[in-house]
Parts: structure tokens; C-alpha cells; sequence
């Protein structure tokens, strides 16, 4: 299981067999097919390969166009150009009309690295939850990304999904089951609860691993669909365990964090302790270097189990 | 191509009345745009278009995307004249829990192939829709009409860009050049010309006609598809609020309801009645 493979990786992959399986599927790119993996989709079946060239906004209105025509169509760039430069685009042409397009968007968050904050959005999961009937999904690894995204590939809609670039462990075998819109449980524990998404996940299990020695048991929720989000997986941790730990490599304000307090404010008072960016910019630097500064690390996220465990007392 | 043009003279007027009609009902709207827009989409769809009101989502139809979607009233009226909806329906054009919103919604109101509203967008999803069709090897062709003000998005380059890289000969813009938007005359606000030189030189065949004479724009929709690994641009210089003497050339008729002593002028000067 140390097998390691990016989300991106795995997304390209999984694109190539969806591609033989379906021939409606079209493949859009904003000139960066070989970072977001969307290449070997296009050598495969460059009938239904279009680059858009560095133009993302007419990337997502061209995806409506086809969409409406019957295609099933997965558009990609890096998440900051997707959610960010085409933000209205998506809104007003995918969103609100319920295009059947599938935002599959790379080299997202901090872990993106040298490039620096430019290039590293930690605001998308944000900007894409806020639209009605958008599903948002942010896979923790290779396994759960092809898993996840068969389903997407089947359901009639406007779906994001959130990729990285790092190559991250691989957490599940290939007999998990994994379903849209539910909550893994990634792992079994009675005192906390960290409910986290994308490489966070791998993070969480081994802070619980290290916490289990110190007599704290963790039980670890992968959150792999923000959108809609597992309501009732998140009461069970906050009335079956003392507190919430959640953990992502997003802008605390917006994403998972706020998603889950919001359910726990509205349904089963608990306390919620978040680990993510806390409201800055990212930075250039080495991926590993960059979760140290930014707090992201599995360290990080034992610390404010602590924190919670020892508050609670 | 031998056109009715008497037919499609009285439809406009039919078309142009129902736009005073529905804007006074709702009180909001836009009328100089969608007066200037009338003739135009009154020939698309009842001399040009393969469309069928009883099966709106046929696979192999010809579609149509408003991408200024503000002239809204003009699609509703075309689409109400051809069959999609009643007429009656018109009248409830922006009201509360009405299919008709301010800018068309595709996904509540038969017949319409894209929602639009934010200028630019249109063109976008006009050219996926052509791509589709390139794709499938469909004999369905895509018409879209822009303003001439939207003209100033960076969206519609994008996607001309695009049109012209994918050889689209099956797209058909419109740009309804009344050149006037919201804020005054197009050259005062940001200057769009040369409207014709900007589309040659993103790889468009163009034609400009005067978009209120059926003749010329039957024979431009004619040579049109007879081009060959282009898309095709066809600027209709046209004029804000055509039709009715107080609205045409003025620009304070972007988006403005007409009270009702002002309809009932604006209905009679159409030849309707009040």
C-alpha cells in the first residue's frame, strides 16, 4: 500500500478507460494536457479531444454548447483557472442551466509548490459549492479517484471535481466501496472525529495512528463529496464522539470546515476545530515544505486533536 | 431563394407588438434591443430554421442562442407566434413563478437552446453546439445573434478564436449592430469597429447587410451556407428600437418599460390595436 500515484495521475487513467466505454464522452483542455493528465486521452481518441488553447472561459462555454448538443463532457485546467478565471462562465452556463460538464480540475491548493500562489487556488471548493446543483468531489487518492469518478461520469449534471498534482499515497484498496455523497470511514475511533478531504485524508489517518499510542482514538471521515455532503455521517461523529477536527488543503473559510460546523451549528452543537490555510495566499516552496508552513501536516493535525482533547477534559 | 416577404412583414409587426406588450406587462425589460433584433429573429424561424414546436428536442435540429440575451422579449415572441407556447403566456414575462424570466432560461421554456443573460456566453456555448454537430456529422446548423455592445467582452474573441480554429462552417452569427448600449453610442462608450476587419481577421466570412430588409438577409443566410471551413458573420446594421417612432436611435430605450399611453402608441404605429 506505499504505492504512490497523484489524483491527476489517476484521473487520466481513469479518462481512457471511460473513453472506450463511452463514446459521447469529449475531452476539453486549456493547453495543459500533460499537467492535467487529460494527454493521454487525446492520443487515445483525438477525435474527441478539443483544446481550447489558453482561453478557460470559452473552454467552459464551448463544454455547455456540447453538453446541450449530448455529449458528456470533462473539461480541464488547473483549478485556479477553472474555479477562478471561469468562475461566471461556470455559473451562468453550466450551473444554472445544469449542464451535464464535468469541471475535472488539476494541481489544486498549496501543494502545487514552486509555481507559488499564482497558480495555487485554495478558494475553489468555496467558489464551486455555492452554486446550486453543482456536486463537488475532492478524491483523497488513485484508488478512490477512478472510483469516484465513474460515478461522475454517470450522473446527469454539472459536477467539480478537485485534483492535485502531488503524487500522494495510495489509501484504499481496490475492494473499498466508495459511493458518491457518502462519507468513508476511513477509520474507526471513539474520542475525535477528523473529517478531512483530498491528501488531508492520508494526513488524518496518521495523526490517528500516532494519537492511538497516546490513548486518544480517532475515528477518520473521508469526505471525498462536499457537494452534496453527508449530513448524517457528520451528526454520528458529533454525538457519538466528544469533538470535530476538520482537515483540508483549502482556505478554512468556505470549504469542508465550514461546510461540516455549518451542518454541526444547525443539527448536533459540538465543538469544530479546523485545520486548513488560514485566510492567506500560498507561496512558492517545495510541497512538504509548503504543508509545514501552512500547517497541513499530519503533525498539525494531531496538535489540534490535542488541543480539542485536552479542552474537553 | 424567393422569399414571402408580406408574411414574414406582417409576423415582425405581430412580433414587435407583442414585445411593447409583454415589456409594458412586466413593467422592466428591453425594448430598443429586442425592436432592433425583431426582423432578424422573425426570419430565422419562420423561413430559415428546422425547428418543430411539437418536438423541441429533436436530435438533428437547427438551434438558435441569443447571446445578448436582454432582447429576451423577442425570443418569447418569436417562439409564442411559432407554436412553442401560447401566446397568452406572453404576458407573463418576468413575473413571479413565470417559465418567461428577464433573460432566457433553457432548462423551463421549450424551444429555447441556451440560457443566456451574461454577454458573451452565448457565442461560447453556440460554438460547443457547432463542434457537436462537426462531431456527429449532423446536418443541423447553429444561428446565434450578439449585440453589438457585448462585442466588447473578451469572451466573444475567445470563442471567435475557437470557431474559426474548428473550421465551423455550420455556425451562422448575427451581430445586430444598432450601435447603441446602455450608456450611449457604442464609439463613446468603447469602440467596436471595425466590426467586419475584427471578425476577417479571426478567419470569419463576412457579410453586412441592412438587417431589416428580408431580401438581404435571406440571401445572406443563403450564401452563408454555401461557405466552406468557416464560421459566417453576418452584420446587420439596424436600428434601435425599429418600429417605433419615440424608441428608434434612442439609446434611454435600452431597458425601459413604456407606460401604457406609450404602448398603446407604440401597438397603434405597429398596426395593432390597443
Amino acid at each position: 500500500m506505499a504505492d504512490k500515484i497523484s489524483t491527476r495521475q489517476a484521473y487520466g487513467n481513469t479518462l481512457v478507460k471511460l473513453g472506450a466505454e463511452n463514446p459521447d464522452i469529449i475531452v476539453l483542455d486549456a493547453d495543459l494536457s500533460k499537467s492535467t493528465m487529460t494527454a493521454g486521452f487525446k492520443e487515445a481518441y483525438p477525435d474527441r479531444f478539443f483544446n481550447a488553447g489558453i482561453a478557460e472561459a470559452n473552454m467552459m462555454g464551448m463544454a455547455a454548447g456540447l453538453a446541450f448538443s449530448g455529449k458528456t463532457v470533462f473539461a480541464s485546467t488547473f483549478a485556479m483557472f477553472a474555479a477562478g478565471r471561469a468562475y461566471e462562465i461556470i455559473r451562468n452556463s453550466i450551473g444554472y442551466p445544469h449542464a451535464n460538464v464535468k469541471i475535472c480540475a488539476t494541481h489544486a491548493g498549496i501543494t502545487v509548490g514552486e509555481d507559488g500562489a499564482s497558480h495555487q487556488c485554495v478558494e475553489d471548493l468555496a467558489l464551486m459549492s455555492v452554486i446550486p446543483g453543482m456536486t463537488v468531489v475532492h478524491p483523497a487518492d488513485g484508488v478512490s479517484t477512478e472510483k469516484l469518478l465513474r460515478q461522475v461520469a454517470a450522473l446527469d449534471g454539472p459536477v467539480y471535481v478537485r485534483l492535485g498534482r502531488l503524487a500522494v499515497p495510495v489509501v484504499y484498496d481496490e475492494g473499498t466501496g466508495i459511493t458518491l455523497g457518502k462519507a468513508i470511514l476511513a477509520r474507526e475511533g471513539s474520542d475525535h472525529t477528523v473529517i478531512a478531504c483530498g491528501l488531508m485524508v492520508n494526513e488524518a489517518l496518521q495523526a490517528a495512528e500516532t494519537l492511538e499510542k497516546e490513548g486518544i482514538s480517532v475515528r477518520v471521515l473521508d469526505m471525498h463529496t462536499l457537494k452534496p455532503l453527508d449530513e448524517e455521517a457528520i451528526v454520528r461523529a458529533a454525538t457519538e464522539t466528544k469533538s470535530i477536527i476538520t482537515a483540508e488543503e483549502h482556505s478554512v473559510i468556505g470549504g469542508l470546515g465550514a461546510a461540516v460546523a455549518s451542518v454541526v451549528a444547525r443539527r448536533c452543537p459540538t465543538k469544530v476545530s479546523m485545520v486548513g490555510v488560514q485566510d492567506r495566499f500560498g507561496q512558492s516552496g517545495k510541497p512538504e515544505e509548503l504543508k509545514k508552513e501552512y500547517q497541513l501536516t499530519a503533525e498539525d493535525i494531531a496538535d489540534a486533536v490535542r488541543a480539542a482533547d485536552a479542552e474537553m477534559k | 431563394m424567393t422569399i414571402d416577404r408580406n408574411y414574414l412583414e406582417t409576423m415582425a409587426a405581430k412580433v414587435r407588438i407583442d414585445i411593447i406588450r409583454q415589456i409594458h406587462a412586466a413593467g422592466s425589460g428591453h425594448p430598443g434591443g429586442s425592436l432592433s433584433a425583431a426582423d432578424i429573429l422573425t426570419y430565422l424561424y419562420f423561413a430559415e430554421m428546422k425547428v418543430d414546436p411539437a418536438d423541441p428536442d429533436r436530435k438533428e435540429r437547427d438551434r438558435f442562442v441569443l447571446s445578448k440575451g436582454h432582447a429576451a422579449p423577442a425570443l418569447y415572441a418569436v417562439l409564442a407566434e411559432k407554436g412553442y407556447f401560447p401566446v397568452e403566456e406572453l404576458l407573463s414575462l418576468r413575473k413571479l413563478g413565470s417559465m418567461l424570466q428577464g433573460h432566457p432560461d433553457r432548462k423551463h421554456i421549450p424551444g429555447v437552446d441556451m440560457s443566456t443573460g451574461s454577454l458573451g456566453q452565448g457565442i461560447s456555448a453556440a460554438v460547443g453546439m457547432a463542434l457537436a454537430n462537426h462531431i456527429d456529422g449532423s446536418t443541423g446548423r447553429v444561428y446565434a445573434l450578439l449585440g453589438d455592445g457585448e462585442l466588447q467582452e473578451g469572451l466573444v474573441w475567445e470563442a471567435a478564436m475557437a470557431a474559426s480554429h474548428y473550421g465551423l462552417d455550420d455556425l451562422t452569427a448575427f451581430v445586430d449592430w444598432n450601435g447603441l448600449q446602455i450608456d450611449g453610442k457604442n464609439e463613446d462608450v468603447m469602440t467596436v469597429t471595425p466590426i467586419d476587419d475584427k471578425f476577417r481577421a479571426f478567419g470569419w466570412d463576412v457579410q453586412i447587410i441592412d438587417g431589416h430588409d428580408f431580401d438581404q438577409i435571406a440571401a445572406a443566410v443563403e450564401k452563408a451556407k454555401t461557405v466552406k471551413g468557416k464560421p459566417q458573420l453576418i452584420l446587420a446594421k439596424t436600428v434601435k428600437g425599429k418600429g417605433v417612432s419615440f424608441m428608434e436611435n434612442e439609446a434611454g430605450w435600452h431597458g425601459k418599460a413604456p407606460s401604457e399611453e406609450q404602448a398603446k402608441q407604440a401597438v397603434e404605429e405597429l398596426g395593432g390595436e390597443w
